[in-house]
């Protein structure tokens, strides 16, 4: 069938041989290596349950209610991790996604493309900055200043508020927040600025043809047609806060009670783990094992409904393609 | 937007409102993107000016001093954080790059895009659970922690990275090209093996390159699966072996402030690691697509 390209009858011969082998060898392999990440996924699941199981037994469904965590008297639950995990990622996301939606404006609308591309960079830049710098920034820096600049000035205009209340401390829920703010922007940035950059030119300039204000037209055109994707890159933002357990260990101050101020320390439920699965033992490692289960499936059902959402939105053009983009996204996605 | 925006846009008397409030959005999104440069900067000078002054040959060359003590160094943390690192980017590199070949190039829809959803979800995977897996999977049958339980962990965390941008640059290989060879006779394995990759390597070898860049930096695998370690340079793969972004944990833990300048010395060295390998991958991807006429 390929007389032109080998005439010697033996090559030929086993040329043939080769690819009766080769095709299904490749296929084969790569077949196998996708098997292995679907099985990891799995064992991922099964292992967590497995650890779990005697924490499982021993509190059922109402460890996550529990507001208690005392290796001494034995008793374990979820509730202050729960709450810690929620807020920082609330407040994380409540400061990220308006500034992140304020870059990719700035990015796609109002930069020069000279000056666009460099700071397209340095945003990306800041998401592949290890969290365990941003760990120990937040412990020497952001935190001391937290407690001498920022609380203070909070408690004082917004004191009434209970979440205002209390002394200010280096450690607690609002660095931690803050932290995550600065890891997951730049993350909802490259998503949100790539769903920008797809929206039709003709829409725009039929917008400005009406008259609009830039504003008017980001309002009007780039906004309601990114909005399934702000949505979901805001989403996969909020699965990267709740997964963070190194530098939220390093900067919430592990405390196993709910409290109502910001300015408290806390803990979340990755950060517990981390900063207590490898100095533990019996029945309280596997609670810490219930808390990564539960902690998994928040990830699965945050990260199921962001993919749904972004594609639905349908911002994927391959034309459009940027490896800062995907690479960004895929490191922290 | 229909009709009634039209007479919002046009009739009123209020242009030199909306220019203005336009005026105020613009200048807000500005200040967001100096806002976002600005931490950067902000994190990345303070990791320098810290940490330059603790950077000296000894730090590099030294191992970690005893329990508690500084005037120790590094040594054995770079060593381990290498051998971790480059483990993993030996397992997960081949496999992640088969995943995409097998979602590009020999699965159907039907089976690709569950794959890829399986992919994206390991991606969503907090590397904490993925630790949690592998002290389950090894530590606990081995009764001990290893440098190989870590670096299994971070394979499985660099797996959906590698794959994911894998199928992306696989996907960009113009299908001319496929086409072509098939219409020559020329088998898939040997089309996929001479053709689709070579044309792909530059894009391959970028998302590789990221993924270790995340890998480094990665800490929270060490915590239970490689933080016991012994004194000294340790190289053996199947005992604990120390790592960087671990000792920058612990030392940022410390009370003292000794420890703390340790720290952000080490945090110098990760971070300039990291960006520059981050840079360079970029750089190498711009110019081999470049190359590809892209």
């Amino acid at each position: 069938m390929e007389a032109g390209t080998l005439s010697n009858p033996v090559l030929r011969a086993r040329r043939n041989l080769t690819d009766r082998i080769g095709d299904p060898l490749l296929r084969g392999l790569a077949g196998l290596a996708a098997v292995v990440a679907v099985a990891a996924l799995a064992g991922i699941v099964y292992e967590v349950i497995h650890l779990a199981w005697p924490a499982i037994k021993e509190f059922g469904l109402g460890f996550i209610t529990t507001n208690d965590w005392n290796p001494v008297t034995k008793r374990f639950g979820a509730a202050p991790f729960l709450y810690g995990t929620v807020v920082t990622s609330l407040i994380a996301l409540l400061l990220a996604a308006p500034l992140s939606i304020a870059i990719s404006i700035y990015l796609t609308e109002l930069a020069p493309r000279r000056i666009m591309r460099p700071v397209a960079t340095l945003v990306d830049m800041l998401a592949a900055i290890p969290t365990v710098i941003l760990g120990l920034w937040g412990i020497l820096v952001l935190g001391p200043f937290m407690r001498d600049t920022i609380e203070p000035a909070l408690h004082s205009v917004l004191g009434f508020l209970p979440i205002f209340d209390g002394d200010p401390s280096a450690f607690g829920y609002l660095t931690a927040a803050l932290i995550l703010t600065i890891m997951i922007t730049p993350i909802i940035t490259s998503v949100t600025r790539e769903v920008f950059e797809t929206v039709p030119g003709d829409l725009k300039e039929a917008s400005y043809a009406l008259g609009a204000t830039r504003w008017e037209m980001i309002r009007q055109v780039v906004l309601p047609y990114s909005r399934p994707g702000i949505v979901g890159a805001t989403i996969l933002g909020l699965g990267r806060a709740i997964g963070e357990a190194i530098a939220v260990a390093q900067v919430i101050g592990g405390a196993n009670l709910i409290n109502a101020s910001l300015f408290h320390t806390g803990g979340t439920l990755a950060a517990q783990i981390a900063s207590q699965y490898s100095n533990s033992a019996g029945l309280q490692k596997a609670s810490l094992a219930y808390l990564g289960l539960i902690l998994l499936v928040f990830a699965v059902v945050v990260n199921v409904i962001a993919r749904i959402i972004v594609q639905r939105g349908r911002i994927k053009d391959i034309d459009d393609y940027d490896i800062g983009v995907v690479a960004t996204q895929a490191q922290s996605l | 937007m229909a009709a009634n925006q039209h007479t919002l846009l046009l009739d009123r008397g209020n242009l030199k409102r909306r220019n203005r409030f336009n005026k105020a959005v613009e200048i807000a999104a500005t200040v967001a993107a100096g806002i976002a440069v600005a931490v950067l900067v902000i994190v990345v000078g303070s990791v320098f000016l810290n940490g330059v002054d603790a950077l000296s040959w000894h730090f590099l060359t030294t191992p970690t001093a005893l329990f508690g003590e500084s005037g120790g160094g590094i040594s054995n943390a770079i060593v381990g954080s290498a051998i971790m690192v480059a483990v993993a980017a030996v397992i997960a590199i081949p496999i992640g790059i088969l995943v995409a070949i097998f979602t590009t190039e020999f699965a159907s829809p039907r089976v690709a895009h569950p794959i890829r959803f399986v992919l994206d979800i390991l991606n969503g995977v907090p590397t904490i659970i993925t630790a949690i897996f592998i002290y389950g999977l090894i530590v606990i049958p081995q009764g001990k922690q290893s440098g190989f339980a870590a670096s299994i962990a971070l394979a499985i965390v660099m797996l959906p990275i590698v794959a994911r941008t894998g199928q992306e640059v696989l996907s960009l290989v113009p299908g001319a090209l496929k086409e072509g060879a098939h219409a020559l006779g020329i088998a898939r394995w040997r089309s996929t093996l001479r053709i689709t990759i070579p044309t792909a390597a530059g894009g391959l070898i970028t998302g590789s390159l990221l993924a270790v860049a995340r890998v480094a930096g990665e800490t929270a695998p060490m915590l239970f699966l490689s933080s016991i370690v012994a004194q000294g340079v340790q190289t053996d793969p199947s005992q604990p072996l120390a790592s960087i972004p671990y000792f920058i944990f612990q030392a940022s833990e410390s009370p003292k402030p000794e420890a703390h300048t340790e720290a952000w010395a080490a945090a110098l060295v990760l971070i300039a690691f990291v960006l520059a390998l981050n840079i360079f991958a970029r750089a190498f991807y711009a110019r081999s697509r470049k190359r590809m006429g892209a």
